[in-house]
């Protein structure tokens, strides 16, 4: 077991974690009665509001406070137990990261920020809710400097080795956040938090929304890549295996620093202000952040298949009977990882410049992240809290916990299903998004949208209701884990933390140079992002004023 | 480093799969003009209803082959008059909004703009069946969002 | 040395096909698509 007092921190962020997900799932169903028409809520109360708390409660708190409890643990674990400073800073980042959750919640729920977590200048939300998120991403950059302090340390005491490929992942994914963020503190502090208080009149809104796009790529890859390290890293464990090949995972995280950033234009790719040339240019780049995603589908598939013949599967695919189906840690990531085959398709298909137009801020997006975030990122998230918490509070991980586990996995797989499913062909269809009601005055065109067998309303509102059963079911399960289930007292009883070995002999050195695959990161940035964006600022039209349209 | 001999398939597969998707797009944008909506054109959003187009909203015929249609987005609502256009020309949408972002899509086609305030958003887009089509923003702006449509007749 | 010659010689047939049906269901899904925008 790791230091009392990284468990503690790691309990924690958790805690929060799974605070912001029952109150987001819950908006979610709340969602989907509304849209049909189904739920009329108080006059106090608005579905941009909900739609709101549920974009940023279970897209940016949910997974952040999560990640970072992983992170902790995992670094804890690889690494050694924190210092003192490095547990300083974890804390003071998640007082900070907690501050601004609050207060963005506070200012939601008074109606001072219906603006959705995408906050498009120039509505004009209360300036509290952007210095939210201002404290938001700089409680996240503190814990990552704890988190890249430790590394140092470790660093410095094992001269000229390769870190342990959790603590590499992990750095990785850091470096990632912090150039992304740039982005979108440098909007936040210097456009929208002068303006919504009043020291200025006008926004410039092109340039906002393209500094919260070269943020909000990259975001998708901060929710994705811990995904990514528990595929890499925990399932070969589970399995009985070692990672398939420490040198092309960590050549696939190095490649998402490369071209995870240098391509949020392929979110606006149906707007003006920005040239064809330079969007077709990032709708390229965005087309190699494929490669290391088509590389991660090899390994999984090698490491599944390594393990299964390993205990005796035979032909093309005797292997996968063989895998661990009863170990819900395992099947929970199978599934997640399943959900991602659409899924990834799905966001080539968004990212293919004038293809955009078919499915931009249709349903299909919002049945697009559900598989991607919603899934394949949220469900790898449920299968690590199974073991998690029991880890860290030393409780059982008991026979019927394992059985609910199960049963929350398979509801969540059913209801998306559904739920992503009606979504994507609604999109499809025309069907908008971010929609309070979808009916346009019973449009015939909106009536034939809602006709078919799996986008009536009927399939959506069963889909959203199995979904937050299944949420419910894991909150339980957590509240068990965290301070009900009994203590594990025989050594068999404790769980173990899942970090499968890796083979380092002839893993490359360079591939811990930090500084040369920053210093490509920013190359590309610039390429980019340079001339566009100075465009924007150069040839502006004069600003907006802000609008409170709600 | 080291490459299994399926993996270097794999990737040579799929990496070609990636070339096919961008080369198609690619010819098909820049060689027959399939770009998405966009434009560089800026206007100052206090002005709009005094400067051309948006002075006269609506369908104005350029030439024997070519309509412009000229709307303003603003919340929650489009100023068009009528708008109807014949099947089988060339119109050309040009869009600019007077408050927040908002978008213009018309239902069953092409046309998905987003509508920026400050900038004037550009896209031709030729109607094969007549009919009436349905016209909505997708791009949420405000408490009426969901109430944001129009239509257009195609003749 | 001898550990990498067994790495290339590990069987990962069903592997490479597991990639090749991800594969095919991206063209397909790309190609619906693309379809979808042609006609429209
Ligand atoms: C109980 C489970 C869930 C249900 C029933 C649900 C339902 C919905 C629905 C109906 C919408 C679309 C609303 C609209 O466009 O009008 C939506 C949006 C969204 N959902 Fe979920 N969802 C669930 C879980 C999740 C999870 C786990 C995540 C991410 C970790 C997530 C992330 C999002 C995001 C980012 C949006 C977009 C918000 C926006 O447009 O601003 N959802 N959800
Ligand atoms: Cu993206
Ligand atoms: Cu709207």
């Amino acid at each position: 077991m790791i230091a009392a007092q990284d468990r503690k921190l790691a309990l924690w962020n958790i805690g929060v974690a799974y605070i912001a997900f029952l109150i987001g799932t819950l908006c979610g169903l709340l969602q989907v009665f509304i849209r049909n028409d189904a739920l009329q809520l108080p006059s106090w109360l608005d579905y941009y509001q909900i739609l709101t708390a549920h974009g940023v409660l279970l897209a940016l708190i949910y997974t952040a406070f999560f990640i970072f409890a992983f992170f902790i643990t995992g670094m804890s674990k690889s690494i050694g137990s924190f210092g003192p400073k490095v547990r300083l800073f974890s804390w003071i980042g998640f007082a900070v990261t907690t501050a601004g959750t609050v207060l963005a919640t506070i200012m939601i729920v008074s109606g001072e920020a219906s603006v959705l977590y995408t906050f498009y200048a120039p509505l004009k939300a209360s300036g509290w809710y952007y210095v939210a998120l201002a404290l938001y991403v700089v409680g996240t950059w503190i814990t990552s400097f704890a988190l890249v302090g430790h590394y140092i340390v470790w660093k410095k005491k094992n001269k000229g080795q390769l870190s342990p490929l959790f603590a590499f992942m992990t750095i990785t994914t850091i470096a990632l956040w912090i150039i992304a963020g740039l982005g979108v503190v440098a909007t936040v502090l210097f456009q929208y938090i002068p303006w919504a208080f009043g020291m200025v009149d006008t926004i410039n809104v092109e340039l906002s929304r393209s500094l919260f796009w070269y943020f909000g790529h990259p975001l998708v890859y901060f929710w994705l890549l811990p995904a990514y390290m528990a595929w890499y890293v925990v399932v070969p464990k589970l399995l009985g295996a070692k990672v398939f090949s420490d040198s092309l995972a960590r050549l696939s995280f190095v490649l998402f620093i490369l071209f995870s950033i240098p391509v949020g234009f392929h979110h606006q790719l149906t707007e003006p202000g920005i040239s064809n040339f330079w969007k077709f240019l990032q709708v390229c780049l965005t087309f190699m952040v494929i490669i290391p995603s088509l590389m991660t589908a090899f390994s999984m598939f090698a490491t599944f298949e390594i393990a299964g013949r390993k205990k005796g599967g035979k032909g093309l695919f005797g292997w996968f009977t063989k895998l661990p189906w009863k170990d819900v840690r395992f099947t929970s990531i199978f599934i997640a990882m399943a959900f991602f085959i659409p899924g990834g398709a799905g966001g080539i298909i968004n990212a293919s410049f004038q293809l955009n137009e078919v499915v931009h801020n249709t349903l299909w997006i919002v049945g697009h992240f559900h598989i991607t975030v919603g899934t394949p990122v949220a469900m790898t998230f449920m299968g690590l809290t199974f073991w998690m918490i029991p880890y860290l509070t030393g409780r059982k991980f008991t026979k019927s916990m394992q059985k609910l586990g199960f049963i929350q996995v398979i509801t969540w797989a059913i209801g998306m299903l559904l739920m992503s499913t009606s979504q994507h062909i609604l999109g499809l269809l025309g069907a908008p998004r971010r929609t309070a009601y979808s009916g346009y005055n019973n449009h015939p065109s909106a009536l034939e949208w809602f006709d078919g067998i799996l986008t009536n309303h009927v399939t959506m509102a069963i889909g959203g209701s199995i979904l937050f059963l299944s949420a419910m079911i894991l909150i339980y399960i957590v509240v068990m884990s965290m301070f009900i289930s009994p203590k594990a007292v025989r050594e068999e009883d404790f769980v173990e933390f899942p970090m499968a070995e890796s083979d380092k002999e002839n893993t490359p050195k360079w591939l811990e140079n930090w500084w040369i695959w920053i210093g490509i990161a920013f190359v590309l940035i610039i390429i980019a992002y340079a001339i566009p964006l100075s465009g924007m600022i150069h040839h502006a039209p004069p600003g907006s004023e802000g609008f409170r349209t709600w | 480093m080291h490459f299994h001999k399926y993996e270097k398939i794999w990737l040579t597969f799929g990496m070609a799969s990636l070339v096919l998707f961008l080369s198609i797009v690619g010819v098909s944008a820049f060689s027959q003009d399939h770009t998405p909506a966009g434009g560089m054109t800026t206007i100052d959003p206090k002005k709009v209803n005094e400067t051309a187009p948006f002075d006269k909203p609506g369908v104005t015929q350029l030439d024997d082959d070519t309509y412009q249609v000229a709307i303003v987005a603003l919340a929650f609502g489009y100023t068009a008059p009528e708008l109807k256009v014949p099947a089988g020309k060339e119109i050309i949408f040009k869009l600019t909004s007077t408050d927040v972002v908002h978008s213009f899509t018309i239902d069953n086609t092409k046309v998905n703009m987003m509508v920026v305030p400050g900038r004037i958003t550009t896209k031709s887009y030729t109607f094969d069946k007549p009919g009436k089509y349905l016209i909505l923003c997708n791009e949420y702006c405000g408490a009426g969002h969901h109430m944001m449509f129009t239509e257009i007749e195609v003749y | 040395m001898s550990q990498k010659k067994q790495s290339t010689e590990v069987n990962l047939k069903g592997t490479l096909v597991s990639v090749f049906i991800i594969g095919i269901i991206i063209i397909a899904m790309w190609f619906a698509v693309y379809g979808m925008y042609v006609a429209r």
